[in-house]
């Protein structure tokens, strides 16, 4: 089979891949919605139909489906990925159509990972929507045709950086959802009881720990990344580094992180001001990702926008 | 009696402890960090004077008072800034006086066993209280050693800890991150950066006027630069012919590592660079040199060389200028070359594609004062043309020549020329094994828990409690293991 046809079968891959994202998305959103029951009236009831119930019964199915949706979709993520691999000749990594499609894999791949061993499912939504607005923007303004990767690309260290800062940043992204959820849920707690569809979401300590060991759990990696950028960039420029304005960014969150798990190891932060922090360190990794990449100048713009 | 109370005086010596117990506070060191990333941002925002002189020199042309006030609090060179450099300073004072005890505290500790058993167990977590049987200290002893913990015998009961390598891992972790900046201190200190473009067949010798530009650190110097020779043999470069991106860029080149060693043939690519001991060679960039010959109107060969211009986009069409000083007049070339020629109906002569399918050079000829001696530092690829006189404007292919009103010009040949970067970084290895002793040390200390556990058997009953350090995770079903186990399960 010839490049072209690889790249048409990646294409297909991602385009089934966001068919079933979008599915597990419905699958999610209607368990989120029909799990609250509104009570017939009855003797029992007195009539009374504002106390809503909480019962997962009748959307054990929907819940099945949409995870099995999401593992699908997963797959031919992977699929896809790798196919685009195999048409260009290289490792998929060499712009930002490229970065975005690896990324998106990254996220799902922590979300399914975590799953195994957390009740997640109630993030399903939001997972399934952040991956189809991250493939729905690479396929229409960022889609670029497959080449191969300009002489200074080509490096073993290319590979290892950038899979350690794809994974790293899917991670990131997840302990970032996880504790937007914490602040959304404090807020709501802070007027009164939870919702009933708010019910079964974790408590807030589950969600403060469970974004917390994310972040340890990722920031050795994320550290590893640095460095094996650093390791590249000597080979490619002579330097390991120079303050282009992508290792500049690198490195803020690198120390953004730190300062995260100074903040909660050391000095005792819990609850809502960890999780502002833990925002803020994952904006300055989403911050780099589009600013420095579209925008940007600097020796790192391999974009091709 | 007096109302009054005491202040106790502080004095200067206190006032110095005090401020140094601030510095090295945990508050402080989360605020200097934070400051530390805020303080990097707007190098990335602002063109550096490191990384981008011309974008620099444009702000200035641009915003003119805004560079001015920018200049003055060093915002184009933030990170050698004195408040950048300020924050990191304090930061790194702040982490040595942190660290430093804590090593010699930890390293006591190592050896150390675990503190007594707590009086009252009951109100400890995870703890459970049920008859005994007899012999549950022998077999907690047992469990608890074959697990590693580290075991203290009181008259009835055991207290174990494990996990030191928590604090261990996290020691070698900051301690590395001193080793880093070491790594960085050396490089400046002792570092040399320089480049030089070369032609094909050029012959390179490591001293500092072979150099376009060089640099030395605070502290080297010329005589450091090691002795060898690097021959441009040839150099190839391979282009998509689609999409004119670069697919590979290969430099042969014949080394002698210093005068009198066997001449070695070597290859260098974009990621592969050249190594002489602490010295590396990059290949960093390359472009066309077209070789000319100036003939006066006599015959005399008034210039003769390959001249480097300087490429202007993908397909490499490049400018360039050929300077005669030696005539009478001066001469000079106002030039551009392109590689595969084709004529675009509103840019004039483009090239549209990097290799040499249709080399063409075009040029316009001026005479007068090339301005040379005016001291005014001159680019290699421009002309002063204000004190010149246009002749004649033409173009010629290779092997190609034209005459005219002041002599000759023949367009002899093109060769490619390439634009080596020369480094000498000596820190640049503590800063690799900064980098990896750090990440060592931070999955030591992220994935190790550090717990203790209790027993104790008296008045019949066995009690059993644990505590779990910065409330990790697991002990819960550790616990439950350990109870299991006593129970005889
Ligand atoms: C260059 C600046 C620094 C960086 C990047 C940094 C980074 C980190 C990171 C990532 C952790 C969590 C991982 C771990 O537990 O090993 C940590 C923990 C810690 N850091 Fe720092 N740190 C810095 C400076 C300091 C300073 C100045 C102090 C002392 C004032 C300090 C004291 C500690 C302590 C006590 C812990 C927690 C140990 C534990 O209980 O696990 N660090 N640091």
């Amino acid at each position: 089979m010839s490049a072209q046809d690889w790249a048409y079968i990646s294409n297909y891959a991602i385009y089934s891949a966001m068919v079933l994202f979008t599915l597990a998305f419905f699958g999610h959103a209607y368990e989120t919605a029909w799990a609250v029951r509104t009570p017939i009236a009855s003797a029992e009831t007195e009539g009374n139909l504002v106390t809503k119930t909480f019962d997962t019964s009748r959307t054990q199915k929907a819940m099945r489906i949409a995870t099995t949706m999401m593992i699908l979709g997963f797959l031919f993520l992977l699929f896809g990925v790798a196919t685009r691999g195999v048409s260009a000749g290289r490792v998929p990594w060499g712009n930002m159509y490229e970065f975005s499609i690896t990324g998106a894999l990254a996220f799902t791949g922590a979300y399914l990972f975590a799953l195994r061993k957390y009740d997640l499912r109630w993030l399903g939504v939001l997972v399934s929507f952040s991956v189809l607005l991250t493939l729905g923007t690479a396929v229409t303004l960022l889609y670029v045709p497959s080449s191969p990767l300009v002489p200074a690309l080509k490096s073993t260290w290319l590979v290892i950086h950038v899979s350690a800062a794809i994974i790293s940043g899917g991670v990131f992204l997840l302990a970032n959802v996880i504790a937007a959820a914490y602040l959304y849920l404090d807020n709501m707690e802070s007027k009164g009881p939870r919702k009933v569809w708010a019910q079964r979401l974790p408590s807030l300590e589950v969600l403060d720990q469970l974004s917390y060991r994310l972040v340890a759990f990722v920031f050795p990696l994320w550290t590893f990344a640095v460095i094996a950028g650093a390791i590249w960039a000597e080979s490619a420029w002579g330097r390991y580094w120079g303050w282009d304005p992508k290792e500049t960014w690198a490195f803020i969150t690198w120390v953004a992180y730190a300062a995260y798990l100074h903040a909660r190891v050391t000095v005792g932060w819990r609850g809502r001001r960890a999780a502002w922090l833990c925002l803020l360190a994952g904006s300055t990794f989403l911050f780099n990702y589009v600013y420095v990449n579209v925008w940007g100048t600097g020796k790192h713009t391999y974009s091709g926008l | 009696m007096s109302n009054e109370t005491q202040i106790p005086e502080i004095g200067a010596i206190g006032l110095v402890r005090y401020f140094w117990r601030q510095l090295t506070s945990m508050r402080t060191a989360l605020v200097l960090l934070l400051l530390l990333a805020l303080a990097a941002i707007p190098g990335s925002l602002i063109p550096q004077n490191a990384q981008n002189p011309m974008a620099v020199a444009d702000y200035f042309k641009q915003h003119k008072t805004l560079a001015i006030w920018f200049e003055r609090f060093s915002l184009f060179d933030v990170y050698s800034s004195p408040w950048f450099s300020a924050i990191y300073i304090l930061l790194f004072i702040s982490l040595i006086g942190c660290v430093l005890p804590r090593s010699f505290e930890h390293l006591q500790a190592t050896r150390a066993l675990p503190p007594k058993t707590p009086k009252n167990l009951a109100r400890m977590e995870h703890f459970q209280a049920w008859p005994a049987n007899g012999n549950e200290i022998e077999i907690a002893k047992a469990w608890l050693k074959a697990k590693r913990f580290r075991v203290l015998e009181n008259e009835d009961s055991i207290s174990a800890e494990k996990g030191y390598l928590r604090e261990t891992g996290n020691l070698f972790f900051h301690i590395s991150l001193i080793l880093i900046l070491v790594g960085v201190l050396i490089g400046g200190l002792f570092g040399v950066r320089g480049s030089a473009i070369l032609t094909q067949g050029e012959r390179f010798v490591n001293n500092a006027t072979s150099y376009d530009t060089i640099s030395f650190g605070q502290i080297s110097k010329e005589s450091s630069l090691p002795p060898f020779t690097i021959k441009i043999d040839k150099f190839v470069a391979k282009y998509n012919t689609l999409t004119s991106a670069p697919e590979d860029y290969t430099l042969y080149v014949t080394t002698v590592a210093e005068p009198g060693a066997t001449p070695k043939q070597q290859v260098v690519k974009v990621n592969s660079p050249l190594t002489f001991g602490s010295t590396r060679v990059y290949l960093q960039a390359n472009g066309y040199s077209p070789i000319v010959t100036v003939q006066d109107k006599r015959g005399n060969v008034t210039f003769q060389g390959p001249v480097p211009f300087l490429p202007q986009d993908a397909n490499l069409r490049s400018i360039g200028a050929i300077k005669v000083p030696d005539g009478d007049p001066q001469l000079g070339f106002v030039a551009s070359f392109v590689p595969t020629y084709e004529r675009s109906s509103n840019q004039g002569a483009i090239s549209v594609f990097p290799e040499l399918l249709d080399p063409k050079l075009l040029f316009s000829i001026w005479q007068g004062d090339l301005g040379l001696d005016s001291g005014v530092p001159q680019s290699v690829y421009r002309i002063d043309t204000s004190k010149m006189k246009q002749i004649s404007l033409n173009s010629l292919k290779p092997g190609e020549f034209l005459k005219f009103s002041e002599g000759t010009i023949t367009f002899e040949n093109v060769v490619p020329w390439v634009n080596l970067q020369i480094v000498s970084d000596p820190g640049k290895s503590y800063s690799l094994i900064g980098g990896i002793v750090a990440i060592l040390g931070l999955l030591a200390s992220l994935f190790t828990r550090r717990r203790r556990i209790w027993i104790r058997v008296s008045a019949g009953e066995v009690q059993v409690a644990g505590l779990a350090k910065n409330g990790a995770p697991g002990l819960a079903i550790e616990m439950s293991e350990f109870v299991a186990k006593l129970k005889g399960y």
